[in-house]
């Protein structure tokens, strides 16, 4: 037997922040991929602490639904976990390429195949665009258009932006798009002028995180200048400076999330049969987009 | 109840094959080419294959039992197979083979208060009006399943809140899918969310019909994540409980603070956070593995072993306002006002605030009260006017 256990942030104040684990998690256990597929919150239940002793299988593959190296994928997690002999170095990563690495958790006695973050593997790329089109309903969006990534930057200094530059370099490289940006909210080049550092008069913006909260549905779409106050909402597209800005909300709700999730899961050994196949059959456009306007009560740092 | 064609070939091919079973009071072995069967209530030799199935006529009851525990259940070992025989009673993993007792099991929260385990006739004939277990705000049912299309000694589940125990079914919203237990849990009654999953504010008014085992104990970890596992732990005297001092100390980044609480404010910590009028756990760690908090720990029905992470949140902001020096303040207040600030602040740690009528002026916490002392005692600043008194 082998379980899939989605390791995730939550929140203590914004019952919506668990909605992307819970929505990809469900669309992986469809699959039949796994024996058993469980969520797990640093600031929910099932805590970090306790997920492994709820599964039966001998073999867990955990998948952080985080989108970079750093403090909770190098720190948190695996001390929670009580993931034995780990070390940073395993994962032989300079912030864009932990892959996996086989550990014992020392309460349960079960291998662990701890994975690298969903945000830095190669199939996340296809999930940027997939917002994209998305966000404009438009399966061949790219001629005519700029797509800016939008990361947090090194507040935290984590490895967030370098996650950011590996998938928009990669975008770019296809020439999809006309232009591709790699923006930041806590470092040059800002967010708040995606107008100055993007020529196109249409701009689809993709935030680089997992779930939608205080920052992708308040801080971004008002510094941005999409809506003076995030409560009124913004539409999609929004008028800025003469640019049409296509704001898509956290990249992490995108349904081909839980393909990220397998990916990771399959380059640690796991057998998952024909389970990617049916999650992008599965995927279609759904038209769905960030407006911001039933955001709940939010997050703040730390809750 | 009679035994099915396929019930028997499954057992004569476990006794084949495992030679002879021994399993919640039946035992059936073979000895000089004979059977021999066992149970409680009979005991037969020397039965040749032609007599056994005759012998076991009587017997159905044991021999679904055992097949469903074997081939449905299955997982020996595990919580889900213990959690699923403490729902019906049955003796639990590792005295399967040993005589039901009325006696209480050792473990304390659920599992104690039991009323003891049945023997399989008797389980049999309180399936068949189901047998109902609490877990936390949870009521169980485990029921036979009456429908010849199903394998005889089916069971399935049901669950609701204990509070509708007595609602007729009609007036509830029913599910079959566990994943919908996660939305149930996550507001309270007056729509706000609820962080801690074992804080005693689910909402009643649904119930989930007809689960298999599998789906019952998915749904029971939705309402209240691994409090089934820890229970099994608990059960086999392998709880494993993290202390304060433990856990603090290994908080790192913002919550690196967290080991600087006082240990007289963990106290206090406790008593707001673990106590029974807020979370169905019953608090396991103390400070430390030979420091236990002097606080009890409740009688809640599941083991908490180690301090949860709305705990270590807070903790961090007590951790820091306990920080800061101790001040003494002057301030104009009248003898009622004083014990209105008492009022006003016992009514809001115990949530009192919504149930005080509109027009009770004779309650402390009353919002014109509260309004009324704010108009008269803040500055213009909106802050309660003070002095500090300096040391001369
Ligand atoms: S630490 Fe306290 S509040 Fe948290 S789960 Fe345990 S008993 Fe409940």
């Amino acid at each position: 037997m082998k379980a899939l256990v989605i390791v995730a942030h939550g929140s203590h104040l914004n019952p919506d922040a668990s909605d992307p684990t819970y929505a990809h998690a469900d669309t992986v256990r469809e699959t039949g991929a796994f024996d058993e597929v469980r969520e797990a919150f640093w600031k929910e239940e099932p805590h970090f602490r306790e997920v492994i002793r709820t599964v039966e299988s001998e073999e867990v593959f955990v998948v952080p639904l985080f989108i970079s190296e750093g403090y909770f994928t190098e720190q948190v997690i695996p001390r929670e976990l009580r993931l034995e002999s780990w070390d940073p170095e395993r994962w032989d990563s300079d912030g864009t390429d932990a892959s996996q690495v086989t550990l014992e958790a020392e309460d349960v006695g079960k291998t662990i195949h701890y994975c690298g973050p969903v945000g830095t593997h190669d199939a996340m790329t296809d999930v940027i665009v997939q917002r994209a089109e998305t966000v404009t309903e438009d399966p061949d969006v790219g001629d005519g258009f700029g797509l800016a990534v939008v990361g947090h930057g090194t507040e935290r200094n984590e490895n967030s932006a370098k996650a950011v530059e590996y998938h928009t370099d990669r975008i770019r490289e296809r020439g999809r798009f006309d232009e591709v940006k790699a923006l930041f909210m806590d470092e040059e080049p800002e967010v708040d002028d995606v107008t100055d550092y993007v020529e196109c008069d249409d701009i689809v913006v993709v935030p680089l995180f997992i779930a939608d909260g205080y920052h992708t549905q308040e801080d971004i779409p008002e510094d941005m200048g999409l809506t003076e106050d995030y409560r009124l909402g913004w539409g999609v597209p929004s008028e800025v400076d003469g640019h049409r800005i296509w704001y898509a909300g956290a990249v992490g709700t995108e349904g081909l999330m839980a393909d990220v999730i397998l990916e990771r899961a399959a380059d640690a050994g796991a057998d998952i049969g024909g389970a990617l196949e049916s999650v992008r059959e599965g995927v279609t456009l759904t038209g769905e987009s960030g407006r911001g306007s039933d955001a709940g009560p939010n997050a703040e740092a730390g809750d | 109840m009679t035994l099915s064609t396929a019930d028997l070939e499954a057992l004569v091919a476990a006794v084949e094959s495992d030679s002879g079973i021994e399993f919640d009071g039946l035992r059936i072995d073979r000895e000089d080419g004979a059977y021999v069967l066992e149970t409680p209530e009979s005991e037969r030799s020397g039965l040749e294959a032609d007599d056994l199935e005759q012998a076991l006529e009587p017997l159905a009851a044991y021999v679904t039992n055992w097949r469903y525990w074997r081939e449905r259940v299955g997982g020996e070992g595990t919580a889900r197979r213990a959690f699923l025989r403490w729902c019906e009673r049955a003796p639990l993993e590792g005295d399967e083979s040993a005589e039901p007792s009325s006696t209480d099991d050792r473990s304390g929260g659920a599992a104690s208060a039991d009323g003891g385990t049945l023997a399989v006739p008797d389980r049999y004939a309180a399936l068949h009006d189901g047998i109902d277990r609490e877990w936390g705000q949870l009521c169980l049912t485990a029921r036979l399943v009456d429908d010849a299309d199903e394998p005889a000694g089916e069971r399935v589940y049901d669950c609701w809140h204990v509070d509708d125990a007595d609602s007729d079914l009609s007036d509830l919203e029913i599910h079959d899918d566990p994943r919908d237990a996660r939305e149930i849990a996550t507001y309270d009654e007056d729509g706000r969310y609820r962080p801690l999953k074992t804080a005693p504010t689910l909402v009643s008014g649904w119930a989930f019909v007809g689960l298999s085992g599998a789906e019952l104990v998915e749904t029971i970890d939705f309402f209240y994540p691994a409090t089934v596992a820890n229970w099994h732990r608990e059960r086999r005297g392998r709880l494993d409980v993290d202390h304060w001092i433990e856990t603090a100390e290994r908080q790192t980044g913002i919550y690196d603070v967290v080991d600087e609480l006082p240990r007289e404010a963990v106290e206090w910590m406790t008593e707001a956070c673990c106590v029974d009028s807020q979370c169905l756990r019953r608090r396991e760690w103390g400070y430390d593995e030979d420091d236990p908090i002097d606080v009890d720990g409740g009688d809640g029905p599941f083991p908490c072993r180690e301090p949860c992470s709305l705990v270590v949140a807070a903790a961090r902001k007590w951790a820091i306002l306990e920080s800061e020096a101790e001040r003494t303040y002057e301030l104009e207040l009248t003898t009622s006002e004083l014990n209105q600030l008492a009022e006003l602040i016992d009514a809001v740690a115990e949530g009192r605030t919504d149930d005080i009528r509109e027009a009770d002026v004779n309650d402390g916490a009353n919002r014109y009260r509260a309004r009324y002392l704010r108009a008269k005692r803040f500055d213009d600043e909106g802050t309660l006017e003070t002095r500090e008194r300096r040391e001369e």
